[in-house]
């Protein structure tokens, strides 16, 4: 399996406040991490530190530019970025993900359009195409923004609380599409419901300032304890319970 | 004869710059509308009069000087608020005062004659030479080149800046090419529409285009339709009743956002 980014000793701060300290991490080819830890524990710093918006302050961050070059990650961002009221429709916003592989001087072709429809249609949103996205509701433009994080199809996937504004008709599918396209693509998802990921993931790494990496899907309270990584712990219906043991 | 053939080069200039006007409106315009800078243009605007001020002063072309202002006060305000040094909207609004308080000490000082401050402040087709309609005219060719050539990345890097950055390494590159692009225009424009009226010139044509369509390219095409019979027609107006031009245009775009309100509001009644 081949090594996709490794961070090596990395500190990373906003101005004096150090956010992650001394974090060694690596992920891997085919992996499907969910990181998770206390709000403010770094969990989004995490994922800026890897898309090169936030410069570590110590260590290092090395790609394996075989496969993967920084600027071809994949992104979905917790709160949309962009402005919802800016005058781009679902498709234009699709195929700004296509931007990964382009040059400054690159134009869409009807290749890209018809890929970007492809996405489109694979998430739902058939009817929507040529909708201005302040006419959308949040778990559509949740997909929108998926559909830009993947019609690029990158090495690696940072999903940020993804399942925050999926509706819970379409969250079932969702899963389903991230199992999908981890068969092509590593994916490192922050979320703050351990037990709503857990059947759905690889393994852990638990963010609170440093990240310990848990090499299995199933963690349990006293792991976590372990970690120094308070989370809630709640659990949904039809998820298993028994992967939760109570301290 | 004589008279007639002065007359038809006069039109001939109104019409050409009209035209140039409309066009770097336009597209600026649609550009700042939807990226909702219309108060940092306002900003650029009186800043620029610093440079004419200055101009005047050091005996150069005033437009130079405000090309000059105009520029550096773009690229101040971006490059303050991008380093959270300063809230953007308070910077702009010292400087909006600052570049009129310059301008004015400076044409005061200058001896002797001093120039025709209202046709700064509400334009004059009278004062606009064959040079500043050459400037719009280039100003237009420059911006269909750059807009037309990177198309996709000045929208994403306007509609979504953080995630351009996790893509693009020439996120600022672009943004203070096309913020000095926009003061460019501004400044060039303030010939025709004057300073206190240029800012709705690039603002009221995308909000009429914006009535019918919210394509980017479709704003910025209708801008340029809607900018031309607003201005083309102000400029009549203006000859005519000898009213600053700056008021009668921007008093029929404004008519026309109304007309097009109104057109709207019965195609969706039909519907």
């Amino acid at each position: 399996m081949a090594v996709l980014i490794e961070m090596q000793s990395l500190t990373a701060a906003y101005e004096n406040n150090v956010v992650l300290e001394d974090v060694n991490f690596t992920v891997n080819d085919g992996d499907y991490i969910g990181v998770i830890g206390p709000n403010g524990g770094g969990k989004t710093t995490l994922l800026k530190v890897i898309l090169g918006l936030l410069k570590p302050v110590r260590g290092k961050l090395v790609f394996n530019t075989a496969i993967l070059n920084r600027n071809a990650t994949g992104y979905l961002p917790q709160i949309p970025t962009g402005d919802v009221n800016y005058p781009v429709n679902v498709l234009d916003t699709v195929l700004s993900g296509l931007m990964i592989h382009k040059s400054v001087f690159s134009r869409m072709t009807a290749g890209d359009r018809k890929k970007a429809e492809g996405v489109i249609d694979s998430l739902g949103l058939k009817a929507f195409a040529r909708t201005p996205l302040n006419e959308l509701s949040g778990g559509q433009l949740q997909r929108v923004f998926l559909g830009r994080a993947v019609i690029g199809n990158p090495k690696l996937l940072l999903l940020d609380e993804p399942a925050n504004f999926v509706d819970s008709s379409f969250e079932n599918d969702f899963y389903e599409h991230l199992k999908e396209l981890n068969r092509r693509m590593a994916i490192l998802m922050v979320s703050h419901n351990v037990g709503a990921i857990s059947s759905h993931i690889k393994s852990f790494a638990c963010v609170n300032r440093r990240l310990h990496y848990h090499p299995s899907h199933e963690i349990t309270g006293n792991d976590l304890l372990a970690y120094n990584c308070p989370i809630q712990i709640v659990s949904h219906g039809n998820i298993p319970h028994t992967i939760l043991k109570t301290h | 004869m004589e008279q007639s053939i002065f007359q038809y080069g006069f039109i001939i200039k109104g019409l050409l710059g009209a035209l140039f006007a409309s066009i770097t409106a336009g597209i600026a315009g649609t550009y700042i509308v939807s990226k909702r800078m219309v108060f940092l243009s306002g900003g650029i605007t009186h800043a620029s009069f610093g440079g004419i001020g200055a101009g005047y002063f050091a005996g150069v072309n005033p437009v130079l000087g405000a090309a000059v202002f105009g520029i550096l006060s773009a690229l101040g305000v971006e490059y303050l608020s991008t380093r959270h040094k300063i809230r953007e909207d308070s910077a702009i609004g010292i400087l909006w005062a600052f570049g009129m308080a310059v301008g004015i000490i400076f044409i005061y000082m200058t001896p002797g004659y001093s120039p025709n401050l209202i046709s700064y402040l509400f334009g004059s087709i009278l004062t606009v030479t064959g040079a500043d309609i050459t400037a719009l005219g280039v100003m237009s060719a420059v911006l269909i080149l750059y807009f037309t050539l990177f198309y996709r990345t000045i929208l994403y890097i306007s509609f979504d800046e953080v995630y351009a950055r996790t893509y693009s390494p020439h996120v600022d590159v672009f943004k203070y090419i096309t913020t000095s692009l926009i003061a460019l225009t501004i400044v060039f424009n303030i010939r025709m529409a004057g300073i206190v009226l240029v800012l709705s010139l690039l603002t009221i044509p995308p909000n009429i285009a914006m009535i019918f369509t919210r394509s980017y390219v479709r704003i910025a095409v209708w801008s340029v339709a809607a900018g031309f019979a607003g201005t083309a027609t102000g400029y009549a107006i203006s000859y005519y009743a000898g009213i600053p031009a700056g008021a009668t245009i921007i008093f029929t775009l404004v008519l026309l956002w109304a007309i097009a309100k109104a057109v709207k509001r019965v195609m969706l009644s039909m519907k």
